[in-house]
């Protein structure tokens, strides 16, 4: 148990040591992880094959392409994210420096889990480089090809004090959250989210939580059904219907339930399985939302329109973490987007520049002069002059 | 019974029901806020005399303007930061419409301290009636007289349904807080920070604490003793040294701590008068636990400058120690007082190899004429915030996020920022309903073509789904 206070400790004095400070050295980290994706896609692919009976497209489409992209863009960005951001100034700092300085928090451990195990430890961990962290990663032990790929080749392509993987089962993470981290990503289940936290709250530790609940998915009936269904039926499916953000279950009117459930079984004839998806008769678009405002806000909401206002008015009155409308899912692909949850659903956000600031701390500064004090006499006592805000 | 109960399932209602997200009602309540303290000025000032025996330029400028002034700048950007913000977007995605969509988050709860108990009560809640949220108040029952004002004048400002203060001490808080809120802001000690993320995690809430800490204030030797002087001992000694970004200690040279002493006198009589108990500029200690805490501390080191203390106004000198041991009491909790250690260092690396053995502070300063030492120690270290040749001026700009990191807290707020805070960012993707064709790579039956066509857009850096 020793070994994995010593191995954080390691990654500390790596962080220490400074050089995960300039540009050049996380940009370098950075294709190196590109390099390890793209020469060892077929391991990869092999590991996912394995825990999760994936086939080779799938492993490419679903995990591969996320992860490659994630990299590639934070690759591109990087130099500009790193960039101090200057703020509005106030009559009174018109001769100073005021900006934003964006710095590493120190060691950040990313907890992944089983149903995209290569991709939701891999996304999380490019904006952990990208923002000068060293980063300790705990892959779930339920994928474990998977995890046991990752101890394997990450050490072989990127600094292997700054990002260990660490594998193991329950006891071994709660050997884990004992260390203190400087900020905790973690992916997974509600009920192990508040265990996280709580370990987080010991030591100040900010965190993000990426959890699970029940997306809904609105049918309405002015909407083209075959479309519709077949892109519900994809995400569903998708990956053995194991997605997060999966649309969980439809609302739809009586009037064209049979019809959804005929397209959804024509979408599906050439899976293998795939659980039965729950409908919900509703009679408008107001008992929709009111069914989904009783239950926790989930990760993902959908809605099916050629209706605008209908669009618009399911957005306005229900709350989620992310929408997709007359599609589901690809919310996801868009980096600008931020990836997160609200309410049970979780907290915080990362995917792209949402990455970098999440691994960040975004430092206030103002630098004066220390030549110019006669400006400055009237704001000290016991004259009655005032510091004015903008 | 439980005390909060009918408040919180009232409010809880109002947020449910609708009637906070329209901008009209928003601004109505900015602009209650906004009379409350053009109404209530003289009374505030007189609750914070009663209080923290605050000068009325120090309440006027930290407490009331400072506040009205996040009032003011919410009216005139509330709807620039309500809309959706348009993200950019990838090559699938062209036809489709992508955007951040701000929404409030429910019910938030916002907890205060004593020290700055207007702005620190207000500013947060300005963000927090902006982002639509419904809103309960705890403010601090140290600061008991701006307690009562908080309590029985402000909440006729605002409407009731969505705004209830509670009063009470750290056991009613604490009852407080076993009930669900969908977001806490609370600004006090890192060791009550940590109760209150404990009791968040019960329900998922997300947070910010703004703490604090031990905020270094490095002296280069190139500098002038007396501007510096100035500038130290004012930002230390404003509100009576009860500051969380206030300079907490000094690290300089030997030479430089000796050309500094006579300029901080100097500074302390021009500012205060050659007895500071008579100036009506320099306030008095909240109450009795601190002030025998902040007497203990004047025992550590040598005292240079002043010392004194007197039980029956708990009043502390502005004083400067030396001679000081890391080991000794000063320098093992936030000060909060009137009271300035100086410890001396041999060189840059030497305070900032101390500055980094230490909790992240959350301000941290540093004085020199040459601007790359400011920026070597901006960024050799960390801290929520960062001064060069001044004090916590930053404070003054609503452009720039406030915000603790590692031990003096997480989440940031001020302006634009306090909006953020108190807002869920939704990722919106409103896709097009046609152009299935275009989909069509995605689904299975799967074949060697398609792969090959992805492969392909992978090469090419485009996805395509």
């Amino acid at each position: 148990m020793c070994k994995i206070s010593e191995i954080v400790q390691r990654a500390r004095a790596a962080f220490n040591s400074g050089r995960t400070r300039s540009l050049q050295f996380r940009i370098q980290q950075l294709e190196e992880l590109r390099r390890m994706i793209k020469e060892r896609q077929k391991d990869i692919a092999v590991a996912l094959a394995a825990d999760l009976h994936r086939n080779e497209w799938n492993a490419y489409q679903e995990e591969i392409v996320y992860s490659l992209e994630e990299v590639e863009h934070a690759i591109k960005k990087l130099p500009e994210w790193v960039l101090d951001e200057p703020t509005e100034k106030t009559a009174q700092t018109q001769q100073d420096e005021c900006y934003i300085h964006s710095e590493p928090l120190g060691v950040a451990l990313i907890i992944g889990t089983w149903n995209y195990p290569f991709t939701l430890t891999i996304q999380p961990m490019v904006g952990a480089i990208a923002a000068g962290n060293a980063v300790v990663i705990k892959p779930s032990e339920v994928s474990e090809n998977v995890a046991n790929l990752l101890a394997t080749i990450i050490p072989q392509y990127l600094d292997k004090d700054l990002y260990p993987v660490i594998n193991g089962g329950v006891p071994e993470t709660t050997e884990l959250l004992k260390e203190r981290f400087d900020y905790i990503l973690y992916t997974g289940s509600t009920g192990v989210g508040k265990i996280i936290m709580t370990a987080a709250a010991k030591h100040l530790t900010p965190v993000t939580l990426e959890l699970g609940g029940k997306s809904p998915c609105y049918v309405d009936k002015d909407c083209d059904l075959d479309v519709a269904c077949r892109r519900i039926a994809w995400g569903k499916f998708m990956n053995s219907g194991q997605t997060c953000v999966a649309p969980d279950y439809i609302l739809c009117d009586p009037s064209i339930q049979n019809q959804i459930v005929e397209k959804l079984k024509k979408s599906v004839k050439e899976e293998i399985f795939g659980p039965i998806m729950p409908i919900v008769c509703v009679r408008s678009l107001e008992e929709a939302i009111q069914f989904i405002n009783q239950r926790e806000k989930p990760l993902a909401l959908y809605v099916f329109s050629q209706n605008d206002k209908v669009i618009k008015k399911m957005i306005a009155e229900t709350s989620s973490g992310g929408v997709t409308a007359n599609d589901v899912i690809i919310h996801l692909s868009v980096h600008s987007l931020p990836f997160g949850g609200v309410g049970n659903s979780g907290m915080g956000s990362y995917h792209g520049k949402h990455s970098f600031q999440t691994f960040s701390h975004r430092r206030a500064c103002l630098v004066r002069s220390l030549l110019k004090e006669d400006p400055l006499k009237g704001r000290y006592p016991p004259s009655m002059a005032k510091m004015m805000r903008h | 019974m439980d005390p909060f109960s009918d408040t919180l399932q009232r409010l809880r209602e109002a947020f449910r029901s609708g009637r906070t997200r329209p901008a009209e009602f928003r601004a109505a309540q900015l602009k209650g806020l906004g009379r409350f303290l053009q109404d209530h000025k003289k009374l505030l000032q007189e609750a914070l005399a009663q209080d923290l025996h605050k000068s009325v330029t120090e309440s006027e400028i930290s407490e009331i303007s400072l506040t009205q002034g996040e009032v003011n700048l919410a009216l005139r950007n509330l709807r620039t930061w309500m809309k959706d913000e348009k993200v950019t977007k990838n090559l699938a995605t062209q036809l489709d419409s992508a955007f951040i969509r701000k929404e409030p988050f429910g019910l938030a709860l916002i907890i205060s301290p004593w020290n700055y108990p207007v702005n620190l009560s207000l500013v947060p809640l300005v963000g927090a009636l902006a982002a639509g949220n419904c809103v309960v108040l705890k403010p601090s029952e140290i600061s008991k007289n701006t307690e009562q004002v908080l309590a029985e004048v402000l909440p006729q400002y605002l409407d009731q349904n969505c705004f209830a203060v509670v009063q009470g001490g750290p056991e009613e808080t604490g009852q407080l807080l076993k009930h669900k809120f969908d977001y806490i802001f609370f600004t006090g000690s890192p060791r009550v920070g940590k109760i209150v993320m404990a009791a968040a995690t019960e329900h998922l809430t997300p947070i910010t604490l703004e703490l604090g800490g031990k905020n270094p204030c490095y002296v280069d030797d190139n500098c002038d003793p007396q501007t510096v002087a100035n500038r130290v001992v004012w930002f230390r000694c404003y509100n009576t040294g009860q500051t969380c970004v206030a300079p907490d200690y000094v690290l300089c040279s030997p030479e430089m701590q000796e050309r500094l002493l006579p300029a901080m006198q100097s500074a302390i009589t021009r500012f205060y008068g050659d007895d500071p108990r008579s100036s009506p500029n320099l306030g008095r200690i909240i109450n009795e636990k601190h002030f025998q805490r902040l007497q203990g501390l004047l025992g550590c080191g040598r005292v240079a400058i002043g010392g004194q203390s007197d039980e029956r106004d708990r009043y502390i000198a502005p004083t400067v120690l030396v001679d000081v041991q890391q080991t000794e009491p000063v320098m093992q909790e936030e000060i909060f007082g009137p009271i300035l250690p100086i410890l001396t260092v041999r060189s840059l690396d030497e305070a900032i190899d101390f500055i980094n053995r230490r909790e992240k502070p959350l301000a941290l300063y540093a004085f020199s004429t040459s601007n790359q030492v400011v920026k070597q120690v901006l960024a050799r270290t960390s801290s929520g915030t960062f001064g060069g040749n001044d004090g916590f001026m930053f404070m003054t700009l609503s452009s720039l996020p406030f915000g603790g990191v590692g031990n003096s807290g997480m989440g940031k707020y001020h302006g634009k920022f306090s909006f953020d805070t108190f807002s869920h960012h939704r990722a919106c993707l409103l896709a097009h309903s046609g152009l299935e064709k275009l989909k069509e790579i995605r689904y299975p039956p799967y074949s060697v073509c398609r792969l090959r066509l992805l492969l392909m857009a992978m090469e090419t850096r485009c996805t395509i789904l």
